[in-house]
């Protein structure tokens, strides 16, 4: 006799018409749930649209770049590249390109003469050769790069935000610059230089007119080596005795593709705590969730006696209660993925990012929803099957 | 299924609520297929307790219980609710009809625990509800009945189930005097349809359409009359 089951067409419309006679009480509970379930699912998925960002530009400048600068000596002080380290670099079979840079000392930049000395702005100034953008992957925003026939002439080209710092745009190529003792002429501006950030500070020049013009002997900082993908780990393990055989241990080589991967992981833990919020958002919507049931319960106890009366059991009323929450929940629940997804798209679109939300945030988040639903839901339904027939017709 | 001569005996019948008070003592009653009977009796007299145990709704301190054959000690919480959704319907003074929902609805959800297809239920209800003369009423709302018609539509509801009881708990005690002589004449017309009526009443005259009258005070029947319908 026993075992009479509801068809699940049934229990969907018991949860739907249960919640739908209170709609301005289901939708505020409901809403609790949609802002937690949103606030988790749009840190997600703006991180990861970040992480899709940076994963694009790698994939655009290549992991394949590496740098190799001067250490520290065993004594203390500051090393030195020997002056042949990029020829003999070059000529390791998996090296596919390779430009040096140095650091011209006490030389700087100003917007005109008569600007103090010490206000250099941060902005420093490097010798640099021709291949230098190819081998970073950088590109000129305005004007010209130091090509072979400007290798001799006392002109610059600006990194991006050293340019900003002078007052310089794209319409500035042909003005000059104080350099301290004379003026150079402004004939190249770069774009943001992703793998190198270091330098969009820096003012380039090329090494020749270093020499001849400002009479400096520069020795090298910087050693940019773009490697076969295939060869990169070769690669960096041999840079230091290349470089420097006759003492390895005072050369430095790094990745800076690492650096961005390492700094995105850093960005990973901080979206870890903005989650963490986000999922005591959705544990007060669960009690939302709760206190709804609840009082519906209380509410409903002469419903209750009548399906008690039509011979309903309580297994029947409590599976009733418990989709009525589920279904609550899984309302927030569903209201919440649209709201993260839009926070996404619209935060991503403004930061010229791809919109990336990964499924299985989505798919967590929902299921999150169910249980939250099916565990708030839990005690009411109880509590509501327990209820005895007579004392529940009573209540009217 | 064995057919017992009588659909309801209570035997020795006795419900103690919370604390002392005793609602039925020793209550002894047969009711027997095809009747349509009446209980009477002021408020306290324990009328409605007897209904609701007799409807299984709540269970005897000590006694006898049997419908149709069953001991109803002896059924758990399932079973009971197996045996009302298929053999008992219920009336109740205040019709209890889910607000916001149309008649036919209200008449199919009350057979949503018999385990029949939605689309009997619908066919059922909508036989039940012409059956008591509300043929045009389907799609209206409670809000939008008068009462008789509520209680009509409430009738509907008990009795498209075809329950071999039907059990009405002042059935026009929200009701005036008309509109509650109409529906005294559906419940009429329903037992001599075949289904046993019995009525809780404080009303003599409700009580007067019924071939026979329990009359209860202080928990206890005393008295028991049988007439022939006028």
């Amino acid at each position: 006799m026993t075992g009479i089951r509801l068809a699940p067409r049934d229990l969907l419309r018991l949860a739907v018409h249960g919640l739908a006679a209170r709609p301005l009480r289901a939708t505020l509970s409901a809403l609790g749930i949609a802002i937690g379930i949103g606030a988790m699912l749009a840190v997600v998925g703006i991180s990861a649209s970040s992480r899709e960002e940076l994963r694009r530009q790698l994939d655009a400048l290549g992991t394949n770049l590496l740098t190799i600068q001067p250490g520290t000596r065993f004594t203390g002080e500051a090393a030195t590249l020997p002056e042949e380290a990029p020829t003999m670099v070059r000529r390791l079979p998996e090296v596919q390109a390779i430009s040096s840079i140095g650091q011209l000392d006490g030389l700087h930049a100003y917007r005109h003469d008569r600007i103090p000395r010490i206000e250099t702005g941060g902005i420093a100034v490097y010798a640099a050769w021709p291949d230098l953008p190819a081998t970073l992957g950088g590109q000129i925003v305005a004007g010209r790069w130091l090509d072979a026939a400007l290798l001799e002439f006392p002109v610059v080209v600006l990194g991006h935000r050293a340019a900003a710092r002078l007052g310089m745009d794209a319409g500035s190529i042909g003005r000059q610059v104080w350099m301290g003792r004379r003026w150079v002429t402004v004939v190249g501006i770069l774009a943001p230089l992703t793998l190198a950030a270091s330098l969009d500070f820096g003012v380039f020049m090329g090494w020749p007119a270093a020499a001849r013009h400002f009479d400096i002997d520069a020795d090298i900082t910087t050693l940019y080596v773009r490697a076969l993908p295939s060869g990169v780990e070769r690669v960096a393990d041999l840079l230091a005795a290349t470089a420097n055989p006759a003492s390895p241990s005072e050369v430095q080589v790094a990745r800076p593709s690492d650096m961005l991967a390492a700094q995105a992981a850093a960005d990973l833990a901080f979206t870890g705590l903005l989650v963490g919020l986000g999922g005591v958002a959705l544990l007060v919507g669960g009690i939302g969730v709760v206190n709804t049931m609840v009082i519906s319960v209380l509410e409903r106890r002469a419903e209750i006696g009548l399906r008690r009366s039509q011979g309903a059991t309580r297994r029947h009323i409590r599976v009733q209660f418990l989709s009525e929450a589920v279904v609550l929940s899984a309302l927030g629940g569903f209201t919440g993925v649209l709201i993260g997804m839009a926070v996404t798209a619209v935060y991503a679109r403004l930061q010229g990012w791809p919109v990336a939300v990964p499924a299985w945030a989505i798919g967590g988040g929902m299921s999150a929803t169910l249980v939250i639903g099916a565990l708030g839901g839990l005690y009411p339904a109880i509590r509501a099957a327990r209820l005895a027939p007579t004392e529940a017709l009573a209540a009217t | 299924m064995a057919s017992h001569p009588e659909l309801v005996c209570l035997r020795r019948l006795t419900r103690i609520h919370a604390g002392h008070f005793k609602a039925l003592d020793e209550v002894d009653l047969s009711i027997g297929r095809d009747e349509f009977i009446a209980i009477v009796g002021p408020s306290g007299s324990g009328k409605t307790t007897l209904l609701n145990i007799t409807g299984t709704l709540d269970r005897a301190t000590s006694g006898e219980v049997r419908i149709d054959g069953l001991d109803v000690n002896r059924l758990d919480d399932d079973a009971l609710s197996a045996l009302r959704a298929r053999r008992i319907g219920f009336v109740f003074q205040h019709f209890h009809l889910a607000p916001g929902v149309p008649a036919l609805d209200n008449v199919a959800d009350g057979m949503l625990y018999t385990g029949l297809p939605w689309r009997e239920r619908r066919s059922r209800a909508l036989q039940a509800l012409r059956r008591v003369g509300l043929g045009d009423r389907l799609q209206h709302h409670p809000h939008q009945l008068s009462g008789g018609e509520k209680q009509r539509v409430a009738i509907a509801r008990a009795v498209a189930r075809e329950p071999a009881l039907l059990l009405a708990d002042e059935p026009t005690g929200a009701l005036d005097t008309a509109t509650g002589t109409q529906v005294m004449d559906l419940l009429g017309e329903l037992h001599e349809a075949g289904t046993t009526v019995v009525v809780i009443t404080h009303d003599a005259a409700v009580a007067a359409r019924c071939q026979r009258q329990v009359r209860m005070r202080d928990g206890r029947i005393i008295g028991d009359t049988r007439q022939r319908p006028s």
